[in-house]
Formats: structure tokens, sequence, C-alpha cells
């Protein structure tokens, strides 16, 4: 299969016009001791075999029936719309709208997108995305860097333990330390990061004090007293938040966050075995120039009409090149449409119901596990849309029920083997009744 | 093209102005035209040392994105800051309006390092 | 032919006048009002059930969320029926060029058809439904597709190993050179190694990577012919020089015909030699960076292998690397523990599963950079291009390059009377040409001429790159693209060269046909709007500025 559409004739026409004998004639630049050798790929397929092929490798797949796997990417309903919206040819086959005459549709939606981000979040200012939340998270320390003129990160070990990998690789590049802030991981305790404890691993030269609302364990977090904790060591605070969930709480910018990063894939987008996604950055105006990643701007067209146009690119690579704020050059605009088309299908009471029935889905869950003398909440304190449980067993256990199709959630012990026998349980609008009670069923099985 | 006979003009295209002690610093018509629409110029703090042929800020047009090299050594006394408003200043009057930053010399006699207008004008001829 | 030619696309989009009617009472200069113009308090569309007694009564035993943590006022998100939404974004989409659309010649970018196939399989719900954390035992045919793809890039590069992680090509880059850095701090060598050289044709994303890295860019010339200045490359080698980092074929469309000595010289000074694999597409089956011996090179999927470039993204930009970075590639790796690989391939490319086949991620990579991207990758984009590579096989992928090389060099013998042609000679995917002589001889720079292009429904070429060029217009054509639109081309190109000598204000007036003129960049810059107002008194933003021209005076815009 072939997407070609020359024939023969087209070849010896080209061929003619420029002059050589042969389509080899035009590769004849390569010298010959690096020529390539022969190569072991297959032969072409049809649609029909090509479909087939993909067909078998999603069959390999398992899609549990029941769910409760969350830590960072959240099985929503995805609106038709979305699906509608974002395979437009459109928009799925332009690119970086870098001639703004034929590139509205994609300018005017990223300014839209800048402009719905700035809203939930309460900041002023958001960029037109990037790769994911873990990369945003790691770029807005970097940022904090550059506002700072610092070079120490803390991270509080609340936030996703993937995020604080991908941190860790960032600030490795420029040589940024990274101290890790713990939170309270202990039986019965807080689940969340303690502002003192906070303050303390601060010290005098930190850039910014990294802390996810709710984190990853669930729990909820002081983020008012960690601003506080940030900015009394002349740090920034970087707020990772996740979207959904500011429908109900307090956007970071209501507690003085001074930049935000999140996974936008809870908008709109499919788990799709880890993306892609869309990472999610807002910031305060005055931070504006720090920023990496593309601006879409509002302007005027030469007869007035009101137009959109990228923006500030002075910032970037293909402008600053060594000097720029980072190498991200593509956002992920299409990714970005089905946040902004999420966003708009569900409006704020949608979002607001979203939000809602995700977090009393939580508490039913895990008041029905405490209920059956099953698993007892780990922690203290208040949790979200997602809870970590005390389970006896749970390695074994969730094993043995992903293989009767129900995924009992995350292993926390994964990263943090003080939190053996926990399971990270999530809820959202899609969890039923019965799923609850499969859950509880399940683990009766397996005692 | 001709320049303003009252002002000494760096090769990195910055003149100066010198009044006494004090010397204004800006960009030549020449840099301006160069770097096209000005959109933001990062100005240097009051206080700062500025050292002769340093850089002590920078200039962004929609396209570019240059160094600002000062002409001559000094502290910063003063900066425009209807710039931060207005930088297309610069394009408009960059011998006037467009000013950048006025510092106290701290060795007049960097001067002689710089070219009168007319050395200017056969450089960017 | 004359630049008033109608448009082969863009009928729905004369100025506005395709939404008259549509906007009612909105200002008449405004295209298409925002979506929050739109809104009105209490409509909706998707709407979610309620949640049962038992699940509210259960919940009541939990511990509440404590009033300090709330929102006080809802996010003002658009209030709009599913109808008024589809129709906002449908017109958005109406504003857009694409390559669905039309001829996308934009040079490094690689704008080629992306196969509708390849969104059926992406859509797969057993694909697009596996989540990243899946117990492994569950998510087998993702592991599969990725070590499949992995197997086929290999091949594809001569790189013995590959990642999939890095979400483009600039964080593949990344990716490439922290390992190199990784790779000198190994050898002890971190400390001495400060420098990468790059060439000054280069991406703007070159240099800008060796700044996150800690590097220090050094810029080497180009020779007259357009390649690397192989004597000022090897006079920058040295002890403290990490790596060179070179696009191959350069981004003037051209192999660097001494690569090899290049390669030799680089790697002989102890330094790590980085293909930029951008225009990979001029080279499927001709040369394999790897077997070369190149170090380390990322590759665009949303390129070469025609994963949709999505107005900007999501791309991918996994990375090949030769056996003594291997050890440096990220964390996690898709591995096949169980299992024979050549029974595992040959199975595949037969179309079955290998029954005793296990798939993990290796995370027990002690010497790895650590994680570049949350989870593996765009996993989506490896959904698309698996399917692309494996639609194309051997044969197809071969041709794409073939006919890829070949419609460019029909584009440069075509054009090189009407426009400079800096480099005259066998070019591979792309072509540079410049308009110098425009804008000297009438005043027509390089952007009027890309602006009077967009009047044909053809999307200009990248303008002002590579900078080594003067007004350069650098030229894509791809594979996909028929002999008659390449011959439309050719007429549209000489007939702006004609417009130009004969009346160069029709070209500076140009475009007149797309759904707005030219904008206000500079503005745009000045005073950033960078998000809707809500008609805040104390937003802190200025209004559009003074410099921006003010509405029609009639508020009718002219078709």
């Amino acid at each position: 299969m072939s997407y070609s559409p020359h024939t023969e004739a087209d070849r010896s026409r080209m061929l003619a016009a420029i002059g050589v004998g042969s389509v080899d004639d035009l590769f004849a630049d390569i010298p010959a001791a690096v020529r390539a050798g022969d190569w072991a790929i297959p032969d072409p397929l049809t649609e029909q075999e090509v479909r087939a092929e993909l067909a078998r490798l999603a069959g390999r797949n398992r899609i549990p029936e029941v769910s409760f796997l969350g830590a960072g990417v959240y099985r929503h309903l995805v609106p038709a719309v979305v699906g509608e919206v974002i395979g437009r040819p459109e928009f799925a086959t332009a690119y970086t709208p870098y001639q703004p005459e034929v590139s509205q549709g994609t300018l005017q939606s990223i300014y839209e997108f800048q402009s719905l981000i700035c809203e939930l979040t309460g900041m002023e200012v958001a960029t037109a995305s990037h790769y994911d939340g873990a990369t945003a998270t790691a770029e807005a320390a970097l940022m904090a860097c550059r506002l700072t003129r610092r070079h120490r990160v803390a991270v509080s070990a609340g936030v996703n333990p993937d995020y604080r990998r991908v941190l860790e690789t960032y600030c490795s590049g420029p040589g940024v330390e990274v101290v890790i802030v713990p939170i309270d991981l202990a039986e019965g305790g807080s689940g969340a990061t303690d502002p003192a404890a906070a303050a303390a691993a601060l010290g005098d030269d930190v850039a910014c004090l990294v802390a996810a609302q709710p984190n990853f364990y669930g729990q909820l977090e002081p983020m008012a007293e960690l601003a506080e904790a940030a900015h009394g060591a002349g740090g920034l605070l970087v707020a990772v938040v996740e979207p959904t969930s500011l429908a109900i709480l307090a956007p970071p910018g209501a507690y003085d966050a001074d930049i935000v990063a999140a996974e936008g894939q809870p908008l709109g987008i499919p788990a799709s075995f880890g993306g892609p996604y869309v990472g999610l950055m807002a910031a305060r105006m005055a931070a504006v120039r720090q920023m990496p990643g593309r601006l879409v701007g509002a302007t005027r067209d030469v007869e007035g009409r009101k137009g959109y146009v990228l923006t500030l690119q002075a910032r970037e690579q293909h402008i600053r090149r060594e000097r720029a704020a980072s190498n991200i050059c593509t956002n992920q605009a299409l990714m970005a449409l089905a946040a902004t088309t999420y966003l708009t299908a569900v409006g704020p009471q949608g979002l607001r119901e979203v939000a809602e029935l995700s977090s009393v889905q939580a508490r039913h869950l895990a008041a029905a596990l405490e209920d059956a003398g099953l698993a007892h909440r780990r922690f203290g304190g208040t949790y979200f849309a997602e809870v970590t449980m005390t389970v006896a067993d749970a390695a074994r256990r969730l094993a043995a029920l992903a293989e009767r199709g129900i995924v009992a959630g995350y292993l926390p012990e994964r990263d943090e083997p003080q939190l053996r026998d926990t399971l990270l349980l999530a809820a959202t609008e899609l969890t039923t009744d019965d799923d609850v009670a499969r859950l509880v069923e399940a683990l009766e099985a397996t005692r | 093209m001709s320049y303003p006979a009252d002002l000494r003009y760096s090769k990195e295209h910055e003149w100066v102005r010198v009044e006494d002690s004090r010397a204004t610093i800006g960009i030549t018509s020449f840099a301006a035209e160069e770097l096209g629409d000005i959109v933001f110029v990062e100005l240097p703090e009051i206080g700062a040392d500025l050292s002769q042929f340093g850089t002590f800020g920078v200039v962004e047009s929609v396209k570019a994105v240059s160094d600002l090299y000062a002409p001559i050594s000094g502290t910063v006394v003063e900066v425009n800051e209807a710039l931060g408003d207005a930088p297309e200043l610069m394009n408009s009057d960059p011998f006037g309006e467009g000013w950048i930053a006025r510092v106290e010399l701290s060795d007049p006699s960097q001067l002689d390092a710089l070219m009168d207008a007319d050395a200017y004008a056969a450089e960017t001829a | 032919m004359s630049v008033a030619e109608a448009p082969d696309r863009h009928d729905a989009s004369g100025r506005g006048s395709a939404f008259a009617g549509t906007s009612g009472g909105e200002e008449l200069s405004i295209v298409e009002p925002l979506i929050f113009d739109r809104s009105r308090a209490e409509r909706r569309a998707v709407r979610f059930p309620f949640a049962s007694d038992t699940a509210r009564s259960a919940a009541d035993s939990q511990p509440s969320l404590p009033a300090s943590v709330l929102r006080a006022a809802p996010a003002r998100l658009p209030e709009v029926s599913e109808l008024e939404l589809l129709r906002h974004f449908n017109r958005l989409a109406h504003l857009n060029h694409a390559i669905d659309l039309g001829f996308y010649p934009l040079g490094s970018c690689t704008m080629k058809y992306n196969p509708k196939v390849n969104e059926w399989s992406a859509r797969l719900p057993g694909l697009a439904d596996s989540h990243p954390l899946d117990p492994e035992a569950l998510s087998q045919g993702s592991l599969e597709l990725m070590w499949l793809l992995a197997e086929l890039l290999k091949e594809i590069s001569g790189f013995p190993a590959v990642s999939l992680q890095p979400a483009a090509g600039a964080h593949g880059e990344l990716t490439g050179m922290l390992m190199a850095r990784a790779f000198h701090r190994a050898h002890g060598e971190a400390q001495q190694r400060t420098k990468v050289l790059v060439p000054d044709s280069a991406h703007g994303t070159n240099p800008a990577t060796a700044t996150m890295v800690g590097y220090q860019t050094v810029t080497i010339p180009s020779n007259e012919r357009g390649g690397i200045d192989l004597e000022a490359l090897r006079a920058a080698l040295g002890p403290d020089v990490a790596a060179l980092m070179i696009t191959n074929p350069s981004t003037l469309g051209i192999f660097e015909d001494q690569i090899d000595q290049v390669i030799g010289a680089v790697k002989e000074s102890g330094a790590i030699a980085y293909m930029d694999g951008a225009n990979l597409n001029a080279i499927l089956g001709r040369f394999r960076p790897g077997e070369a011996g190149f170090d380390v090179m990322h590759f665009n999927l949303h390129k070469t292998f025609s994963t949709p470039h999505g107005g900007g993204g999501p791309g991918a930009g996994p990375v090949g690397v030769s056996a003594r970075l291997e050890p440096f590639l990220p964390s996690p790796m898709p591995a096949l523990v169980e299992g024979d690989p050549a029974t595992v391939r040959s199975n595949a490319w037969a179309g079955r599963s290998t029954p005793d086949a296990r798939f993990a991620l290796d995370a027990d990579r002690p010497r790895s950079i650590g994680k570049v991207r949350s989870c593996y990758g765009n996993f989506g984009m490896f959904v698309r291009a698996y399917t692309y590579i494996r639609s194309n096989g051997d044969a197809g992928l071969r041709t794409i390059s073939e006919d890829a090389v070949l419609a460019a060099n029909y584009l440069r013998v075509r054009l090189r009377d009407a426009y400079d042609l800096p480099y005259d000679r066998i070019s591979k995917h792309e072509v540079v040409f410049s308009g110098r002589r425009q804008k000297r001889e009438h005043g027509v720079t390089t952007l009027d001429i890309a602006k009077a292009i967009l009047d044909h429904g053809i999307h200009p070429p990248t303008i002002y790159f590579p900078l080594i060029v003067e007004e350069a217009l650098m030229v894509e054509p791809t594979e996909t693209e028929s002999l008659e639109t390449l011959d439309r081309f050719v007429k549209v190109m000489e007939g702006i060269a004609e417009l130009a000598a004969s009346d160069p204000a029709a070209v500076k007036r140009a475009p007149t046909t797309t759904p707005v003129g030219r904008l206000d960049e500079a503005a745009a810059a000045r005073r950033p709007d960078l998000r809707h107002a809500f008609g805040d008194s104390d937003d802190p933003r200025v209004d559009l500025p003074p410099g921006a021209s003010p509405a029609a005076p009639d508020g009718a815009p002219t078709t």
C-alpha cells in the first residue's frame, strides 16, 4: 500500500525535466561508504490486512470491565462531539499556525483554550499547551528558576512520582538541584505536606516549592500555607492540579500560586496507554516573558478585523536559539482543542457534576470497603476523588482481581515501599454503584 | 543616511549623548530599521554598572532579538520607563524619545573609542 | 495565468461572506465570535447522571470537603447547546488551511497525506481505552505494538536500540543530548566537554536544546556548496566538545556528501555524533544513520511516518542510539521478556500472535537518564506510525523517499529561473529558493510572496529559514502530491514572480481572499491580549493598541 500518486509516466516526465536518467542519480551524493545496506522491513499490507493486524494487537489488550485505576490518568466520559471536532481534517491535518491568515481556526481555538485555562485556574496567562502534565511541571520549575535566578527546586513527595522523575531529568540538564519535601505517609497520618516541614526544607535559596492539589494519594494539601512557606523563603509556589477538581476546589490563583501545571487528559482525552495528552501551564502576566512554549494573542488585521497570531515569539527557540526559554517547539494543539471542546460541551454545570459525582463515588467506595471490613483509609484528613486504602495482601489481590477483569486501583508500593499493602483507588462519574459492589464482592472472594 | 552630529556611535549600533558627567544611551535608526517593529526592551536596573561594549539589556522585535551593548561605561541613573508601554518609540524616534538609559560616566575618555556621525554613516553605508 | 485566478479553495471564506447572517448582532469585523460570546446562562450540551441515594448516603459517612478548600465562584465556562458548539468549531475549521484541503509545501515540516486508516487504528477501543498503568497482563497488545514499532524503527535507522518516550522532535533532541552528557560523565569527561557544535543552517531547537542540557553552543559555518565546512569543523573539535548536532539532509535539503568524514572526525575527537532526523523522509532505504556511525538520532513520527500534525502537535520524537549510548536510554523500555524475538517478529509480520510471548516494561535501567515524559510516550502516535509503516512496507518506504526527492528536484529545476537558487545542486526532499532578486529589483519581500501564495489556496513554503539564505523560501512538496499539483504550484510561483515585476503593489496587498488580511503582529506583541476578558473592569490588560487599524468605518468587511 503506497500513497504515492505518481504513474511511471509521471516519474519519467519529472526525471526528464531534471535531466537525470534514473532516480538513483538523485541519491548519488550519498558517499558509497555509508549507503544503506539491506533492511528487514516486512512487505506492504493492503488496508484490510493492516486493519486485521491492528485489530489483532487491540485484541491482545484486555480492557477491564471494572476499574478503579487513576494515579494521574482518569477514565472520564469523552463526549462524542469531542471526537467529531478533533477529527475534522482542517484541525487535524494543519500544522503550527505560521501563516495566521489561513490558520484562524487553530489560532482562535488556542486563544479560547488559553482563556478557559486561565478561568479554571484563576491565573492571568496560560500557554498554548505542553506535552503532558509531567513536562509542564518540569518546565514550570525551570521557569521558576529563571524568574528567581535560583537553582534549587523543592518538590513535595505528594506530587505524582512520574512527574517527580521527569522533573529530576529536566533539572539535571542545567544542573538544578531537586530536594524532596516529605509527606506524612504513616498509618493514620495526614498524607499531606506539612507546611512547617516544607518551610524548613526550603532554605533561603529555593526557586520554588512544587506541590499538588489534590496530591497523588488523593489527599488535599494546605496550599495556602504552602504558598506562604514558599514566598517566605523568597521562592514561588508551583501548583500541580487536576483540572476537573477545579469545578469545586479553590483555583490556584485564590491561594496565591505563582505557576500552575496540570495534566489535561481528564478533559475529554482517552487514556490511550499514556498519550497523547496535553500539559497545561498558567502563570501571572508579570512572568509571561519567562514562560516556555507557544502563546496566541488577539490583534487586528489591516482592515480592522479581529484576528489571532502567535505572539511573544522572541522567547522561543526559532528566534532566541541558545537563549530561548525552552527548546519546546510544537504544543499539543489538537489535544488542547479536545480540552476546549470538552469544557465547552460540559459547561460550568457539567464540570461541577463530573467533579461532584467523582468525589461522591470515591467516598461511596471508601465507605463500602470499610463497611465490609475489607479495607480502611490509610490517612486522616480529606480526600477528593481518589483514596488510599490499607488492604491486606494488596499486590496479590490486585493481580488476582485483574484476571477477573477488575482493576482495583494502583499499587503505591511501586514508588513508596512504606505504602506496602495499600491501594490507591480512583472514582469518576463513570463509576457506578454496581462497580463498587463488584469490587467489594471480588475482594471478599480473595480474602 | 545621515546621523545626528552631536552623538557618538558604536559598532554595535548604539549611540551616546554626553551632557556634563552624564550620558544618554540609545540604539541608532539603522539598528531600529534592521530589527523591524520593536515590541519589547529589557531595561537595565537603576544602579547597575555598565561596562563599555558589555551587554546591558535585550531588545525584541516581532521576528528578532538582539543584545544591547553599552557604548560606554557608567552607572545607570535613569531608564526610559515610557518604553515599557510604548517600545515603538525606539522605531519612531530612536535618537529622541526612544532613548534607553542615562548613566553617570566613569571614564569619559572611552568616548575616543566611538565613531562620529560621519564615520558611523560610512560604517553603515 | 494571473494572480487574480480564483483559488481552488477558500471558496467559502471570502472574507466573512460565508458567515453573513449567522452571527446576527455581533460586531461585523469579527469573523467568528469567541465561544464565550455565544454563551447564555443555563444552556448546555452534555448532562451527567445523578448519584444514587445509596452512593450519597455512603459518601456522607466519609469526611467532607472543608469550606476553606472550596471554590468561591464557578469558572465562567461557556454555556451553549451541542449544536451551537458544533457550529462554532466547524466555522473555525473553515478558517484553516490543511493538507486535506490543499497543497502544503511547508519546508522542514513534511506535510504529506495522513492516511485515514491510521486514524481508524488509533480509535480502536482496545487501544484507545488502554490505561497505561493497567497490570501488564492486560496490556500485552499495547506493549507488543510498542516493541514492534521500535523493532521497525531500528531496522529503518540502523540503530541497535530505540526509545519511543520523547513526545516531539525537540523532546527527542533533549533526550539525545542528556544521553550524550551521561556518556561523557560515565567516562569522566563531563567537566571538560562543555561545548556543542551546531552548523549555522540548524533549526533553532538544536542550540536551545544544548542550553537546556547546560552546554555552550558553537556555530560551525557552512561551505559554499551548502554543506558543513569540514575544515572549520575539524578546527572546532577537541577535548572540550561534547557533541556535534547535525541535520542530514541539511535544512537546505542537501545531503552532506562528506558525512562519512564528518562522523569520523567527530568520533575520533571523542565527541558524540547527533543526527537531527527532521529530514528522514528523504533517505528511507538509502542512508541509515546508525549504520553510518551516528550515535543518536531523533525521529519525527509526525513527519516521516505521517501521524497528523494536529495544528502543532501532538507529535512523537523517538530516539535511536548506538550501542555505546544504549545504557542511558530513558526508562522504562518495552521489552520482550519471554519468547524468541525473531519468532515474534516473523509472526507479527504474518499477522499472527506468538502465544508464549510476554512483554513487560523494563524499568531496571540503572544508568538511564531517567524519564523524560509521563508513562511511555505518545502511544496514539505509535499506533498511527505502526499502521503507516506496515501499510507501506519495504517497497512503500523506499518509494516515499524516491518520490519525495523526485518532486523536490522537479520543482528545483522548474522554478530556478523565476527565483534565485543559491545552492543549485541535486537536492533531497526539499529545496531552498531565495526571493532576494524580487526584493532587490522590485521591493517585494519573501513575506509578500508568501502572502500572495495564500490567495491561490496553497500554503506558502517555510520562509526566512534557514537563516543562511537571504529571503529564503524553503519548499518541501512531499511524495503525495500529484504532478498536476506540482505544475500548478510552478505556475502560481511564476505568476507571482511576474506580478512582482509588473505590479509590485498588487503582491504587497495580498492576501485578499483569506478570512482575514495581514495581521498586526507588532501590536499583538507590544500589548499582549492572551485571554478573553469576560468584561472584567479590573482586567489588567490594555485595550487593543492605537497602532492597530480601527475597524472599517462602515463596519462591513470587504470581500
